[in-house]
């Protein structure tokens, strides 16, 4: 890390206040919060969803979206006061002192432009440089981006280029006038973590070599523990406290920052092998599938065993999410089949029998949009044993006041809750009630903890852990987070492009030698620790020489 | 000169109308209580206006005999008499009370429309959410049907249908109905799309759910807020496309009392100067812009709640 | 670049097939009539043989998709029959001279309105929630409500009382440019009056749409003139709404003309349709409708395939 103690200040942000309007109201977003940036100095701001650093980060440019508007405080860029100036000046400012890097690169391009003209605008328009300078330049950056073939990639339009390579390049643009500061918005959040690894070297590397200042925020510990000098933790538009990354790594002081650093503590233990000769109770025989022409999984085998964990694994594209459409019936496989205690399941569920439907229950990613927003939880939970078990009246009520005890949400006060009275990580209890409920002996779980905040989604797993000791569950766990797959799988199955790759016992798993492929996934899993990034670059620079 | 005029009677007409409002919306305040209360404080005048004025229309149909000074097809007098005691606005050009004629238009053309509406709903929307919740080649054969019969201009179609048909108020209705349905199968279809791609519509079709509960339980309480909005929209559509049906002589027929019609009969006076056809017509402007008003509001509310 | 022919080319065809479905909705309309075609027109007092002579003089007497394509194969050629009232004139003779007259009042009202709306409506979309936007807002809105002979008695009492405008519109074929464009103000002005509120609040809120795209924050984000913001980035990527809204307008036009010609007794289509439908003259009818559905479709289909062609993502394969 740098030395950054004789550095100027760059910015200065003094009790600042932002207020965002619904309904007529306003209500604050950001409540008095303080920032100081020295220059050539990178400050991690992170905090969960709703904390206010998107927010926070665009007020550092003077700038606020529509429907918000700062109420009071400072900002002083450099000497400029940015609360006073006028427009022009703000403008003058933006993309040549300060730049912006925002999370979809897709969306932030102008799908109607080429890359290097938009790379170059701000350097013409801002008297920076001239047009052929300035394409001159954008080819300079972009291989320091190690952007592939430089000279060719800014001539072609966005959707023509991938989501990682479209990021570096919305980067080398923010780079273009060779600002003071630029303010990066969860520039990794949308790539998986094979390409996350490339752009957060690029753009490491080109923060270093220009000696900008930068603001780096996300919601990733271990990513902005490679990005940032400092880090600041934000919590519902406060501060909850700022030290130098590894101060705050080694010692955090402030109860919340203790939680989020915490490494998941829930692991579970190794179970004894499954005996030979026990049938499974899912069983993916040779199944070969997709959409139209496409085979998105090609010649899948994997056995699911009663009261065991199968965490099937992958980044996007991997098919993991289709093999579970197989298996519940949603689209049926051009070759192989699913058998169920032994018995071939029909390949389409609306063939399949209500008791095999029963058998099969699915947990889902965003819980939001897995449970109907116009029902009450009673109908939510007890809609299933009443068309499984024909429960009716009394014995109905007392079913669901069961299953809410069971995922530790008080009977009398839930009962009658639509699920827009519920916070996420109750919501996605509900999604297991509802699973629950239909007394199932197999569960898939949709990456049901990715879009939790991780205390929330480790009271999920604990939960799952327990259920599936009391009810004998099989769970098949779909996810692309390796924490995950530590905390709760016995089973691992990695999955590349429609294919298993690799499968076999949790622990075997985690020790060398891998696959080529779960090496690379396996390693591009950011750490905390901070030289994470560094040391992993250079392992590899010795293997590729 | 007369420019001015014009502008100073705008601005009048504007206030009060806003000032009407504004006392509508601080009477329904101070006696409504609950969500409907919590709604009218962010309500705009120009909604609460719209609300007043539909409000009156709904009393004027419903207690149109006792309103209405005369009955509503009895001759009481000379043609287009001038606007004097008992006739406030005169008679129209067979001798009928105008004000009578009048009332009585609320009832009926403000009825039809409003049948031919929800006739038009319940057929398109059904449509609209069986092709979306079923799919395949049910949607496909829907959907392009309707995108055939949407490729003709709605009142040359409905002047064609009216020319074979012939003019009575139940073939109008039908006919009507039939053409602005497909409008409706189209909102209905995308809005239930929406929904149908969401989890927990999957999460019911695995659970084995029926088509009929997926549809009444699962999708309609989701899809109700934009298709009440939309009713709105469409009743205005519906509304004007009969009053002009009628206007051109192949609507609502006489003698029953039509607003539309009752342009057309009176329309010699306009180049006389007299206002009196202005009033049937205005009658029509009137209820579309308060329902166009109160539709605005609610589609403002409902993309404002999704952000 | 060859995919974007082939989807224009699939445009193009579905667009035909469209039209050959109308044109038979729109024939076979007549077939569904209750009892039979003559017995419609001559009324039930009719004798029998009257009516086989009427049958066989209109071709009732062939079979009905023989009838379709020569009546089809005539039309396409500008035949449309000859009309049933009076003194049976040929069908397009009435139509000739109309046609023009109301593409005539079409344009006009098109003339004004289209630039008017899109100025207006781009100028309510940068001052969003300003007094301007909320006043045009309100204007528009209460301006589609507004029926159109509402709108158009009001033009008349205000503007032809006082003699500054014909409240008649007569059109004869030695009516100059300069006289045409002074009798037709009327009608054109209530037509422009109709259509811009829609335009207006159509365009409005496809620009509020494109303005709200990250990459406009983006621009904004590189310190980028409000102007330019406008023009390099908004611009290009609005085409496409804008084009479909104007369509969709012109379109409406094609109605909203029927009525107004009406209330000004210009000598239009619409004019022409409305009589007919009271006289039952069923040919002039489906004439007058095959030529109101052509343009239509035809309109939606330009449409279609300029935005099309506007679209970079299609223009610019992978």
């Amino acid at each position: 890390m740098k030395d950054m103690k004789e550095k100027p200040v760059l910015l200065t942000m003094r009790n600042i206040q932002i207020e965002g309007r619904s309904d007529e109201t306003w209500s604050p977003i950001i409540k008095g919060v303080d920032l100081t940036l020295n220059k050539g100095e990178v400050l991690g701001l992170i905090g969960e969803s709703g904390a206010g650093k998107s927010t926070l980060g665009l007020a550092a440019m003077g700038f606020t979206r529509d429907g918000c508007r700062i109420s009071g405080g400072t900002i002083d860029f450099d000497g400029i006061d940015l609360m006073k100036a006028s427009e022009a000046t703000k403008r003058g400012l933006r993309g040549k002192r300060i730049a912006y890097v925002a999370q979809s690169a897709a969306a932030s391009f102008n799908p109607a432009h080429k890359l290097i003209d938009q790379y170059s605008e701000a350097p013409v328009q801002h008297g920076v440089m001239g047009r052929g300078e300035a394409e001159h330049d954008a080819v300079e950056l972009y291989r320091r981006m190690q952007l592939p073939d430089p000279d060719e990639i800014g001539f072609r339009y966005p959707h023509q280029v991938s989501g990682g390579q479209l990021q570096r390049a919305m980067t080398a643009m923010a780079m273009a006038c060779r600002p003071d500061l630029i303010i990066f918005d969860e520039p990794t959040t949308a790539l998986d973590v094979t390409t996350q690894i490339e752009v957060l070297s690029a753009i490491r590397d080109i923060v270093a070599q220009f000696d900008t200042a930068a603001i780096y925020i996300t919601h990733d510990l271990a990513v902005v523990a490679q990005m940032a000098d400092k880090i600041k933790v934000l919590l519902r538009g406060d501060e909850v406290e700022e030290a130098d990354t590894r101060t705050m790594l080694a010692s955090p002081k402030e109860a919340y920052t203790k939680t989020l650093w915490a490494v998941r503590s829930h692991a579970r233990a190794t179970q004894p092998p499954v005996e030979k000769g026990t049938v499974p109770v899912v069983s993916v025989k040779g199944v070969t599938a997709g959409y139209g022409q496409v085979d998105i999984l090609k010649n899948i085998n994997f056995d699911i065993h009663k009261r065991r964990t199968v965490a099937v694994v992958g980044e996007s594209g991997s098919g993991k999410s289709t093999a579970a459409r197989v298996i519940t019936g949603l689209l049926p496989p051009r070759q192989g089949q699913v058998l169920f205690n032994g018995q071939a399941l029909p390949a389409d569920y609306r063939q399949r029998t209500r008791e095999q439907l029963r058998q099969a229950q699915m947990i889902y990613q965003m819980a939001d949009t897995a449970l109907n927003p116009k029902l009450r939880l009673r109908e939510l939970i007890g809609r299933p044993a009443q068309m499984y078990l024909g429960l009716q009246g009394k014995a109905l009520t007392e079913r669901i006041r069961d299953l809410l005890n069971l995922i530790e949400l008080e009977p009398d006060k839930f009962i009658d809750r639509l699920p827009s009275e519920l916070s996420g990580g109750q919501k996605q209890r509900v999604g297991i009630a509802r699973a629950l409920a239909a007394e199932p002996q197999f569960i898939i779980c949709d990456e049901v903890t990715s879009a939790l905040d991780q205390l929330v989604a480790e009271g999920i797993l604990k939960l799952l852990d327990r259920l599936q000791t009391e009810f004998d569950l099989a769970y098949m766990f779909i996810t692309h987070d390796l924490a995950t797959v530590r905390a709760i799988a016995d089973e691992v199955v990695v999955m590349q492009r429609g294919r298993v790759v690799e499968q076999g016992p949790k622990d075997e798993m985690f020790q060398p030698p891998h696959d080529p492929y779960t090496e690379l996934l396996l390693s591009s899993v950011p750490e905390m620790d901070p030289d994470w990034l560094t040391k992993l670059l250079k392992e590899r620079a010795e293997k590729a020489s | 000169m007369s420019l001015l005029i014009t502008l100073f009677w705008i601005a009048v007409v504007v206030a009060g109308a806003l000032a009407l409002g504004w006392v509508f919306r601080t009477a329904v305040i101070a006696l409504s209580r609950g969500n409907l209360r919590k709604a009218m404080r962010t309500a705009p005048l120009t909604a609460a206006f719209g609300m007043f004025i539909i409000l009156l229309y709904i009393l004027v149909a419903v207690f149109a005999p006792v309103i209405a000074p005369f009955a509503e097809r009895e001759v009481v007098g000379g043609q287009f008499l001038p606007w004097e005691a008992p006739h406030i606005f005169g008679t129209d050009n067979l001798g009928r009370d105008m004000f009578t004629r009048l009332v009585y238009g609320a009832r009926n053309t403000v009825g039809i429309a409003f049948m031919t509406t929800a006739l038009a709903f319940f057929i398109g929307s059904i449509l609209g959410l069986l092709a979306a919740t079923v799919g395949g080649w049910l949607d496909q054969i829907l959907s392009r049907v309707v995108d055939i019969l949407m490729a003709i201009p709605s009142l040359i179609f409905s002047l064609l249908l009216l020319t074979i048909f012939g003019t009575s108020v139940i073939t109008l209705i039908l006919v009507i109905a039939v053409i602005d349905s497909t409008r409706v199968f189209r909102l209905a279809r995308s809005v239930a799309q929406n929904i149908v791609v969401m989890d927990y519509i999957e999460a019911a079709k695995l659970r084995g759910e029926g088509l009929w509960r997926l549809i009444t339980r699962e999708i309609l309480p989701n899809a109700m807020a934009p298709l009440v909005a939309e009713f709105g929209l469409r009743f205005c559509f519906v509304f004007l496309a009969i009053s002009a049906l009628s206007f051109l002589g192949v609507g609502i027929q006489p003698p029953t009392a039509d607003w539309g019609s009752m342009v057309r009969e009176n329309a010699a006076l306009i180049t006389f100067g007299d206002v009196t056809p202005l009033l049937p017509a205005g009658a029509i402007a009137l209820l579309t812009v308060a329902v166009n008003f109160v539709v605005d509001w609610m589609l403002h509310r409902a993309s404002g709640l999704k952000e | 670049m060859g995919l974007i022919w082939t989807m224009i080319a699939k445009r193009l065809g579905l667009g035909l097939l469209t039209l050959f479905v109308i044109s038979v909705i729109i024939f076979s309309a007549t077939e569904l009539l209750p009892g039979d075609f003559a017995k419609a027109i001559l009324g039930q007092s009719a004798t029998e043989e009257t009516l086989a002579a009427f049958r066989k003089e209109i071709g009732l007497d062939l079979p009905a998709y023989q009838r379709y394509f020569n009546w089809l194969g005539g039309a396409i050629q500008g035949d449309f029959g000859t009309s049933l009232s009076g003194n049976k004139r040929p069908v397009a003779d009435l139509i000739a001279t109309r046609l023009g007259n109301t593409l005539f009042l079409a344009l006009y009202a098109a003339a004004i309105a289209v630039p008017l709306s899109l100025v207006l409506g781009i100028l309510a979309a940068l001052y969003r929630n300003s007094i301007f936007d909320r006043a045009a807002n309100a204007a528009a809105l209460t301006s589609i409500s507004f029926p159109e002979f509402f709108v158009a008695y009001i033009l008349i009492f205000v503007l032809a009382q006082s003699g500054l405008f014909p409240s008649m519109t007569r059109m004869d074929a030695d009516t100059t440019l300069g006289e045409g464009l002074y009798r037709a103000f009327l009608p054109a002005l209530t037509l422009t009056l109709v259509v811009t509120a829609h335009m207006m609040r159509m365009t409005r809120a496809a620009i509020i749409n494109l303005l709200a795209s990250p990459y406009i924050e983006m621009a904004r984000l590189k310190g980028i003139n409000p102007m330019r913001v406008i023009l390099k980035h908004a611009l290009p990527n609005a085409l496409a709404p804008i084009i479909t809204v104007i369509a969709l307008n012109l379109a409406y036009l094609i109605t909203g003309v029927v009525v107004v010609e009406v209330v000004f007794v210009y000598p239009g289509l619409g004019q022409l349709m409305v009589d007919s439908v009271a006289k039952r003259d069923f040919p002039v009818v489906q004439a007058v409708a095959l030529i109101f559905a052509a343009a239509y479709v035809l309109l939606n289909l330009t449409a279609d395939v300029l935005s099309t062609l506007s679209n970079p993502r299609l223009i610019h394969r992978k």
